[in-house]
């Protein structure tokens, strides 16, 4: 320990110091992230394989079983399971891409020089980021609600009825969370387009491109990470699909049932049917769901990376 | 993926993003180049998106003048014969023994404060991350960030089973903590790390004889600020927008949030049709001065993620 005693002394001041440091600065942050996030998680599977049983006739209350695969195989068995997916993926299939495109779209343009007061709109399309869901659900029932709506009443002048809450109720919600959520990717890809060194586009139009081809291949391949995130992000949102169709079934006849989507299932379950195993098994489900589809697009990504 | 996990930044650019120079509009726009993509045409796509994100707020500040009849009769794109902006915003408040008042207060709470917390949370981590080696330290970042990938809403009923075990439901602490904890800040603010904070400021203070933690609140924090702003917005409107975690946690009604109160107020209608009036104005109250606020404080916002590395 003591050849050169003060430099190794300092030096293993230092050290522990360093330590200290960053068990004072990462730790806070560490303990509450295990404690909100992977216990929970840890607790949720844990809770997946077991189901409560009553013996007899049930006077000594319900009783742990190991259920080991039960609830699984009970939810992938689940009408109600099977559909709430269902309907959350093709409400994804649908605004993903149509918010990803009207994104890049409305950023290309912006970014292209060739509007007018390009402040001024990215200001205005940002606006709605700050509007809760739940208010912008709200909104827009009324503004979807026949007799209240004058969307509706503008639709019937030119005698086309629109029901924007029977068949078409998906889309109207898409058209919600679009509409919350366009101004904010408008502005990530925005800030991305910004960061494009303005030589290189320079020298694609000294080089005859047109604002066409500037924009889809010397911009966009530059954003592509920005589009890359922004996707990933929306398609985890769109899987926890719960405000808006909260919202939309509180107009009189509405085909929203309590377990429309595999949120409103898992809440429905936990605090309807008290029945918290299998409500644990389906946010299991959803956070297996989001992994699957994050490793899906993170490979496609890549893959077009590479080429 | 590999962007989420990388967070070496570019080189510096010349020029910053964000200032948005006057660009070679003059010259693209010119006679040759089709009819949709002049000036006039180019503007008017994006009037058009304007007009759509406008309506539903048009419609909001209109709704906030009307009397429930009105509401229900007339253009929802046309002013009140009267204005009854100031007999509405007093029922708001006065309404079920000012509930409304309540639950205000309450979603400062959460959306301020937690905020405020997750944002100290994240840029500690974040700027420990990034600053220091440690063992393990890319596997502990990497569970961090797998984090980010969780949805949000598969946590919350776990997390309720747990804070029942703890006898903290229905408590304001149920949707607080969970709110301080943000994986997508500390993957932002180690971004904000690497590129604003140069390691030799943080060894001058070192050699000075600053503590770590001393160093990190007089040096990295204050070099931090524009990132941790960036951070405190997302957290901010996070919270806000965050509907599934107090309906989960809470059936006191002295704790919900507005959303939540709007929400009951909402699924009471037929029982009392004048709270149609209330959800109105309630929502129009605490949106538009929002809307207001950060007009002048979304060019920050985005400083902050071009200067976060998010590209």
């Amino acid at each position: 320990m003591a050849s050169s005693t003060t430099p190794s002394r300092s030096r293993s001041r230092i050290r522990r110091q360093r330590r200290n440091g960053v068990l004072l600065l990462l730790g806070p942050f560490f303990l509450l992230f295990l404690l909100t996030y992977l216990v929970p998680l840890c607790y949720a599977v844990g809770l997946s394989f077991f189901r409560e049983q009553f013996s007899g006739i049930g006077w000594d209350g319900p009783r742990l079983v190991f259920a080991w695969f039960d609830n699984y195989t009970r939810a992938l068995t689940d009408s109600a399971f099977l559909s709430g997916v269902g309907r959350v993926l093709l409400y994804g299939l649908i605004y993903v891409p149509l918010l990803i495109v009207l994104a890049i779209t409305l950023a290309l343009l912006l970014d292209s020089a060739l509007t007018y007061g390009r402040r001024f709109f990215q200001t205005l399309l940002f606006l709605p980021h700050i509007v809760p869901g739940l208010i912008a659900s709200l909104i827009w029932l009324y503004l979807y609600t026949p007799g209240l709506s004058p969307i509706v009443d503008f639709f019937s002048w030119f005698g086309w009825n629109v029901d924007f809450l029977d068949d078409g109720i998906l889309l109207s919600m898409v058209n919600i969370a679009v509409w919350g959520a366009l101004g904010f990717n408008i502005v990530l890809i925005f800030v991305g387009l910004q960061a494009v060194p303005k030589s290189t586009v320079d020298a694609a139009r000294i080089d005859g491109a047109g604002e066409l081809r500037i924009a889809f291949h010397v911009k966009l391949p530059q954003v592509l990470p920005t589009v890359f995130v922004a996707t990933l992000f929306t398609i985890i949102g769109s899987l926890q699909l719960y405000t808006e169709p909260m919202i939309l079934r509180t107009s009189g006849e509405s085909p929203i049932d309590n377990a429309w989507t595999p949120n409103m299932l898992a809440y429905t379950s936990a605090f309807n049917s008290n029945d918290y195993h299998y409500a644990a098994t389906v946010s299991v489900l959803i956070a297996l769901l989001a992994g699957v589809l994050s490793f899906l697009v993170t490979r496609f990504a890549n893959r077009r990376a590479m080429r | 993926m590999t962007d989420l996990l990388d967070t070496e930044r570019p080189p510096r650019r010349s020029e910053r993003p964000g200032a948005a120079g006057p660009g070679p509009g003059r010259r693209a726009a010119r006679d040759s180049s089709p009819w949709w993509l002049r000036r006039s045409a180019v503007t008017a796509l994006c009037a058009i998106a304007g007009v759509y994100t406008l309506l539903p707020l048009v419609w909001l500040l209109f709704a906030v003048t009307k009397t429930l009849p009105e509401l229900y009769s007339g253009n929802g794109f046309s002013p009140s014969a009267g204005f009854h902006v100031f007999d509405n915003v007093r029922d708001l408040f006065t309404v079920d023994g000012g509930r409304f008042g309540r639950w205000m207060l309450n979603t400062a709470v959460y959306a301020v404060g937690g905020a405020l917390a997750a944002t100290l949370l994240s840029v500690a981590a974040g700027y420990a991350f990034d600053k220091f080696q440690f063992r393990g330290k890319e596997k502990w970042y990497a569970l961090v960030i797998a984090g980010v990938l969780i949805p949000n809403t598969a946590i919350v009923i776990p997390l309720y089973l747990m804070m029942a075990n703890a006898q903290l439901t229905d408590t304001m602490w149920s949707v607080f903590i969970p709110l301080i904890v943000n994986p997508f800040g500390v993957y932002l603010a180690r971004a904000y790390s690497s590129g604003a904070i140069p390691d030799e400021l943080l060894e001058a203070a070192r050699i000075d004889g600053a503590g770590e933690i001393r160093t990190f609140f007089s040096v990295g924090l204050r070099i931090m600020g524009p990132g941790a702003l960036t951070i405190f917005l997302i957290q901010f409107i996070g919270i806000w927008n965050n509907f599934f975690l107090p309906m989960v946690m809470l059936t006191d009604n002295d704790l919900f949030t507005v959303a939540q109160g709007l929400f009951t107020w909402n699924s009471a209608v037929s029982q009392n049709p004048d709270y149609t009036r209330m959800v109105v104005v309630g929502s129009a109250v605490t949106t538009i001065p929002l809307l207001l606020l950060f007009i002048p404080l979304q060019r920050h916002w985005r400083a902050g993620l071009a200067e976060g590395g998010v590209k």
